[in-house]
């Protein structure tokens, strides 16, 4: 189960990996020929049978989510990649962007011709040159090599694809205000239904998929649904990329099955730096209730993970160890809430700028334990009362810290102020100690 | 209230690539971006009457975005995480360190007009914390001292190479006309990936896998 399965990963290390060239030397846009051979509903059963669930947080089955695109129907189809890569702690479709855009771009073929979509669009975020570059790069030479454009490969299938690039908004990430964006709005969330298998983009059935589960499908292609689900955990199928940063001696992207272990992982990446204690992490991003080391056994799959009160999310997981205030780390990421919440409901605009001015307070020791009550219900008051789930992720961090470290709130308040001195959580302190 | 040839030729080829014109509102405010140096009034005029929008819904799309700028920023604009992990892995101590060294405050342009600093969000390289970008390239693993020589540097026109990048930092303006989805051929330059993308991969080779 430990064993690592690079798969997307498997040719980063080859110099020129993100060139056409680079991607066919191992058999690039080989399932692509293979998909446009077979019918489209038999490619969107293949993704069905493999088990692959979305990789971007809510882990939704893909191949159900593309069987939900109504066909026959006489009106354009979509096929949109959420490359909005912005939840905190999250950094691994950044990386496959750099190393390996053909991938994508693969995937995104596959799963336009599966849902009868002509124009496919990739969201990504503005903050990020360079993958921008070996996007729009690797665009061009897919059309130059014939995988693109009019009757692709002979088929008779047509195909554009659009890179959209965003401006630094997080709320995009969430499908329907990527939606909003996308259609030349200030980015907020819709209410659903309609669900965008029925009305996304421009009203139209559109599919919306994170970069990583679009990666995933060629592979699936060449080595069959069955390859794929003989990996993971009963319910939780496949690989995926887990992302390990913060006080870990190697941070780094680990691609493995579904299921591995925290404590697995940080083998791997050679424990937690200095020797030191880990004190709390997240399993998928900021907006996944936080854990602790009474959990590194949990099986990071989404099954496990939610019995345990957190989410999978992105498999971002953030360590921090024993140097890091617990209320430094929320209030900073209530602070970024704050900032992102796209100000369209009231409850999430209002609530995430009054949790701050309380977190402010209480990390410079001013308060006293009735505020941790009128904190959580604050967070009562907010979370599943918006439009999207912006404001139920600001709230995580808050809940689940006052769960585990109570006493670390209340000793801001004994002292008057932070106990802990920040120089100490830094990396700069890390490097003087010769670790 | 115009723009040459060229601008204009841009702006069409990017209404082109949507199949409903408002969609190329962003990439728009983008080269409005790389030709003012911001988002001027003129550039919002500009390209409300190409859409046939009215100003207002031009504005309402350019203060949404962070990335969309309502003053002059620096030819090399810094962006410092300062993101839970990052901040606390040093982005703070950068960001302060910067602010005094430069004597700018957030948001603020040095009298020079070369750098300007801003704190960011989360930039999606925590595995390389902590970060700052450059005109939106990665400068990974940073510390104070290494943040100081990257903005003195940048100032002295020496033009460091990111970690992960192209050969060198763009200009504002021209990284805005890549952001409007302009291919400026430096796809190729720079590393593939960074040794912490790489490290499972490595790790996995050893194993056998």
């Amino acid at each position: 189960m430990s064993k690592l399965t690079p798969v997307l990963s498997a040719h980063w290390d080859d110099k020129d990996s993100f060139t056409i060239a680079g991607y066919s030397r191992h058999g690039g846009y080989s399932s692509l020929k293979k998909a446009l051979a077979m019918e489209p509903d038999a490619v969107i059963q293949v993704v069905k049978d493999s088990g692959l669930r979305g990789r971007g947080g809510a882990g939704f089955p893909t191949g159900t989510k593309w069987g939900f695109i109504p066909q026959g129907d006489n009106r354009e189809h979509y096929f949109v990649v959420n490359a909005d890569e912005s939840e905190p702690g999250t950094c691994k479709d950044t990386p496959l962007l750099m190393a390996n855009p053909h991938v994508l771009i693969e995937g995104i073929i596959i799963g336009s011709y599966a849902i009868r979509a002509n124009h496919a669009f990739i969201y990504i975020r503005g903050e990020v040159s360079h993958v921008v570059r070996r996007l729009l790069q690797a665009i061009d030479d897919t059309y130059k090599a014939g995988f693109l454009g009019k009757n692709i490969l002979g088929t008779g299938f047509n195909l554009e694809l659009t890179l959209h690039i965003g401006a630094g908004a997080y709320i995009c990430g969430e499908e329907t205000a990527l939606l909003d964006s996308l259609e030349g709005f200030r980015g907020q969330p819709r209410l659903r239904p309609p669900f965008p298998a029925i009305a996304g983009l421009y009203a139209r059935p559109t599919v919306v998929n994170n970069v990583e589960s679009v990666a995933s499908v060629p592979a699936i292609i060449e080595k069959g649904a069955e390859w794929f689900n003989s990996m993971g955990t009963e319910k939780s199928k496949g690989f995926t990329l887990y992302s390990l940063s913060g006080h870990v001696k190697n941070p780094g992207q680990f691609e493995a099955p579904l299921g591995i272990t925290l404590r697995e992982l940080l083998d791997l990446a050679g424990g937690i730096r200095n020797g030191n204690k880990l004190k709390f992490w997240t399993p998928g991003g900021s907006s996944t209730p936080i854990f602790t080391d009474e959990h590194l056994d949990t099986p990071l799959d989404y099954e496990s993970v939610s019995a345990a009160g957190s989410m999978l999310g992105t498999k971002a997981l953030q360590i921090f160890d024993e140097t890091t205030c617990i209320l430094r780390a929320v209030l900073r990421w209530t602070e970024f809430y704050k900032h992102e919440s796209c100000g369209k409901c009231t409850p999430c605009r209002e609530g995430t700028w009054w949790l701050v001015q309380m977190l402010g307070n209480l990390e410079n020791g001013v308060g006293t334990e009735e505020d941790l009550a009128k904190l959580l219900d604050i967070c009562e008051n907010i979370g599943g009362r918006s439009f999207c789930a912006l404001a139920d992720g600001a709230i995580a961090p808050i809940i689940s810290s006052l769960k585990y470290f109570r006493d670390d709130y209340l000793a801001h308040f004994k002292n008057g102020g932070c106990p802990i001195d920040p120089v100490a959580s830094t990396l700069f302190e890390t490097s003087k100690a010769g670790a | 209230m115009s723009y040459d040839e060229k601008t204009n030729e841009q702006m069409d080829a990017i209404i082109a690539r949507y199949p409903r014109s408002r969609s190329a509102i962003m990439p728009m405010l983008h080269l409005v971006q790389s030709r003012d140096g911001f988002v001027t009034p003129t550039g919002i005029e500009f390209v409300s009457e190409k859409l046939g929008l009215t100003t207002a819904e031009v504005y309402a799309v350019a203060t949404f975005y962070s990335q969309y700028k309502r003053k002059p920023v620096g030819e090399y604009h810094v962006g410092v995480c300062t993101n839970t992990l990052c901040a606390v892995m040093g982005g703070d101590a950068i960001f302060a360190g910067l602010k005094d060294h430069l004597g700018v405050g957030n948001d603020e342009v040095t009298s020079d007009g070369k750098i300007s600093v801003e704190h960011i969000e989360c930039n999606a390289a925590c595995d390389y914390a902590p970060v700052i970008m450059v005109n939106w390239e990665f400068f990974d693993n940073q510390t104070v001292e290494s943040a100081k020589t990257l903005v003195d540097d940048l100032r002295s026109g020496k033009n460091p190479a990111p970690t992960r990048g192209a050969n060198k930092v763009s200009t504002f303006k021209e990284t805005s006309e890549l952001l409007a989805g302009f291919n400026d051929g430096h796809a190729e330059e720079g590393v593939q990936a960074g040794p912490a993308t790489l490290l499972g991969l490595k790790i996995a080779k050893e194993m056998g896998a």
